[in-house]
C-alpha cells in the first residue's frame, strides 16, 4: 500500500509540474509579448520594457521557468499586474467560498442521492425508481450554468425567496446560508442523479450478496440488512467519486459564482482573463489545478486501500 | 450494403420499443432540421436591430419576445444551433479521429510509448476543463475557433484512452494472433480488425458527448468568451438576457430551453443505443 501511494504521488507531482509548464510555456509561445497585452497598444516602448523587465520576461524561456518554480516553491505566485498585490494572497481570500459551495453542493447531492439510489434500488421497478432514472439522465447533463439562470429567474427573481447575488454579510451564518442554497443547487443537481445512479446500481449487486441472504436466515429485521449490511458496502463505490466530484465542482463553481455574484476562484478568473490579468490567470488555474489532481490521487488511494486487487495491478483509471 | 440496411432496420425497430430513446430521436431529428433550415424558417432576420421594440414579451409577430437591441428571439435561437451543431460537428469528429489514432498507438504500440502517451494524455485531462479554456481564452481572445480549439485540446485524450484499453482488450486474442501469424502487417489489423470492432461504442460515446460540447460553447459564449456580437449563439442569448433580467425574462428562457432540449435528446437516444447496441456496456455505466 505505501509503495503504491508512493508511485501515485510521484505519478501525482509529475503531472502536475508538466500541466504547470505547459501553461508556461503557451502564455510565453503566444504571439505578442504579454507586457504590450498588458499596457494595450498605446504604451510606450518604455514603459513596455519597464513592466517586461519587472515581470522578468526580458529572460530566456528556461531561466523564467525556473525561476517560477523557484518562486512557486516559497508560495510566491506573482503579483497582481493592476493592484500590487501578491497573487496568493488574492486567490487564498476567495477559495474559502468556493470551497463552501463546493462542499454544500457535495453534501446536500450526497444526502439526496444516496436514499434516492437506496429507495430506488430497493422498489426496483416502482414508479420512484423510474422518475429517479429519467431524472438521474436528463440532469446530469444540463449545463449548471442553465439551471442557475432558471433558478435565477425563478427563486430570486420572480418569487424573491432567496437572494439573487453576493456571498451574504460577513459574520452572519444565517445570511451566508441563505445565500448559499441557489448557487449550491445550481451545482449540485446534477450529481444528485449521477450519486442515485451510482448507488442503485451498487446496492443491486450487493444484494445479490451471500451474506445479505445470511442476514435474512438470522431472521434480522429488512431495515437493519439494508443499512447496516447493504449500504455500508454498497456506498463504497460513491466514496470514490466524491473526490473527484470535489475536484471537478471546483471549476464548475464558476458559472453558479457568475450567474449569483457570488465571490470566489471562479469569478476571479472570470475577471482575470477579462482584463487579461496574467498573473491571476495564472495563479487561480494552477490552484484549482493542483485541487483537482489533489483530489484525483486521493480518491485514487481510496479507491486501491478499499479495493486490493487496484493495488496489485498499480492500476487505475 | 444490405446487411448493413438489415443492421440499421434491427436498431430502428429495437429503438421504437423504448419511448425515451424514441422520444431522444425525435428531438434530435427536429433540432436537426431546425438548425439545418433556421433562414427558411425564422420570421425575422436574427442581427436586426428595431430599437422601438426592445425587450418585448411574446406576441404574434416575435414568438419568443425581442432582445435589449429589438432583436426577434426565435430566429437569434434558430441560428444559435447553427453554431451549436457546428462547433459540436467539427470538435468531436477532429478529436475523436485524433484520439482514435493516439490510442491505437498507445494501445498497440511498444511499451515505452504507450507509457509516454498515458502521461501525456493525463496531463491534459489533469487541467479542469473550463479553467483550461478560461486561460487559453485569456491568451488568445474569444472566438469560436479558439473555443473548437479547447474542446478539441481536452477530448482527445478522453477519446485516447477508451481507445487504448479497448485496443488492449482486442490486441490479445485468438483473431487478431492469427490474422498476425497469416503476416498481415499491423496497419491492416489496426484497420480492419480493431477499428471495426471498437467503432460502434465510441460512435455511441461520441453522440453522447454531443451535450458537453455544445454546453461547452453555450457556456464561453455565456461568459462573452465564444463568439463574437452580434453573431446569435444560445449562450450569447443566455448573456444578453442575463443583463436585461429584471426587464424581459424571455430571452433567458428561451436560450435555456433548446440547451436543455439538445441534452435530454442526444442524452436518451445514446443511452438507448448503447443498450441496444452493446449491452454490455450498460453494466459499466459507459466508464473504462
Amino acid at each position: 500500500m505505501l509503495k503504491f501511494t508512493a508511485r501515485r504521488a510521484l505519478l501525482a507531482l509529475i503531472i502536475l509540474i508538466l500541466a504547470v509548464s505547459l501553461l508556461f510555456a503557451m502564455i510565453h509561445m503566444m504571439p505578442g509579448d504579454p507586457a504590450s497585452v498588458i499596457l494595450g497598444p498605446k504604451a510606450s516602448p518604455a514603459l513596455k520594457a519597464e513592466l517586461s523587465q519587472r515581470m522578468g520576461l526580458d529572460q530566456p524561456l528556461l531561466v523564467q521557468l525556473s525561476r517560477f518554480y523557484a518562486d512557486l516553491a516559497r508560495g510566491d505566485l506573482g503579483v497582481d499586474v493592476f493592484s500590487d498585490r501578491e497573487v496568493s494572497d488574492i486567490v487564498f481570500e476567495q477559495l474559502p467560498y468556493t470551497l463552501a459551495l463546493v462542499l454544500t453542493a457535495i453534501g446536500g447531492a450526497t444526502l439526496l442521492g444516496v436514499p434516492l439510489g437506496c429507495f430506488s434500488a430497493i422498489r426496483r421497478n416502482s414508479l420512484l425508481d423510474r422518475v429517479t432514472a429519467v431524472m438521474s439522465v436528463a440532469f446530469i447533463a444540463v449545463p449548471s450554468f442553465v439551471v442557475a439562470l432558471y433558478l435565477l429567474l425563478l427563486l430570486a427573481v420572480k418569487l424573491r425567496w432567496f437572494p439573487a447575488m453576493g456571498a451574504g454579510a460577513d459574520g452572519d451564518v444565517a445570511d451566508q446560508a441563505r445565500h448559499l442554497v441557489l448557487p449550491a443547487i445550481a451545482l449540485g443537481l446534477g450529481w444528485v442523479g449521477y450519486i442515485a445512479r451510482l448507488v442503485r446500481a451498487s446496492m443491486l449487486e450487493v444484494m445479490e450478496d451471500n451474506h445479505i441472504r445470511t442476514a435474512r436466515a438470522f431472521g434480522l429485521p429488512e431495515r437493519t440488512i439494508i443499512v447496516h449490511y447493504a449500504l455500508r458496502i454498497a456506498i463504497l463505490p460513491t466514496v470514490t467519486i466524491l473526490g473527484l466530484g470535489i475536484g471537478s465542482m471546483l471549476s464548475g463553481a464558476l458559472f453558479a459564482e457568475i450567474v449569483f455574484s457570488r465571490p470566489g476562484i471562479g469569478k476571479l478568473l472570470h475577471e482575470a482573463v477579462i482584463t487579461r490579468n496574467y498573473p491571476v490567470v495564472m495563479g487561480s488555474v494552477l490552484v484549482t489545478t493542483a485541487f483537482f489532481v489533489l483530489s484525483t490521487f486521493v480518491s485514487d488511494i481510496i479507491n486501491a486501500a478499499l479495493d486490493p486487487r487496484l493495488r496489485e495491478s498499480g492500476k487505475s483509471s | 450494403m444490405s446487411s448493413r440496411a438489415g443492421y440499421l432496420s434491427v436498431t430502428l425497430a429495437s429503438l421504437r420499443k423504448d419511448p425515451l430513446g424514441m422520444m431522444g430521436l425525435i428531438i434530435v431529428v427536429v433540432i436537426l432540421l431546425t438548425s439545418i433550415f433556421a433562414s427558411q424558417l425564422a420570421p425575422h432576420d436574427p442581427l436586426e436591430v428595431d430599437v422601438y421594440n426592445r425587450l418585448q414579451n411574446p406576441t404574434w409577430h416575435h414568438w419568443l419576445g425581442t432582445d435589449q437591441l429589438g432583436r426577434d428571439v426565435l430566429s437569434r435561437v434558430l441560428f444559435g444551433g447553427r453554431i451549436a451543431l457546428k462547433v459540436a460537428l467539427v470538435a468531436i469528429s477532429v478529436s475523436l479521429g485524433i484520439g482514435l489514432l493516439l490510442g491505437m498507438m498507445a494501445g498497440f504500440g511498444p511499451v515505452w510509448l504507450d507509457r509516454l502517451l498515458v502521461v501525456c494524455f493525463d496531463t491534459l485531462r489533469s487541467f479542469p476543463t473550463i479553467m483550461f479554456a478560461l486561460a487559453i481564452v485569456a491568451l488568445t481572445g474569444p472566438s469560436l475557433n479558439t473555443v473548437i480549439g479547447v474542446i478539441i485540446i481536452t477530448s482527445i485524450p478522453v477519446y485516447a484512452r477508451i481507445v487504448r484499453t479497448q485496443t488492449q482488450a482486442l490486441r490479445d486474442n485468438d483473431f487478431i494472433l492469427a490474422e498476425r501469424a497469416m503476416g498481415a502487417s499491423t496497419s491492416r489489423i489496426l484497420g480492419h480488425h480493431i477499428l471495426p470492432n471498437i467503432a460502434a461504442p465510441l460512435l455511441i460515446l461520441a453522440s453522447m458527448d454531443v451535450p458537453a460540447v455544445v454546453g461547452m460553447e453555450a457556456g464561453l459564449s455565456f461568459l462573452g468568451l465564444g463568439v463574437s456580437p452580434p453573431t446569435a449563439s444560445w449562450g450569447s442569448i443566455l448573456n444578453d438576457g442575463y443583463s436585461y433580467l429584471r426587464n424581459s425574462p424571455w430571452p433567458i428562457i428561451a436560450g435555456g430551453i433548446p440547451l436543455i432540449l439538445v441534452t435530454l435528446g442526444f442524452t436518451f437516444l445514446g443511452e438507448s443505443l448503447r443498450d441496444i447496441l452493446d449491452p454490455k456496456l450498460r453494466r459499466k455505466g459507459g466508464e473504462t
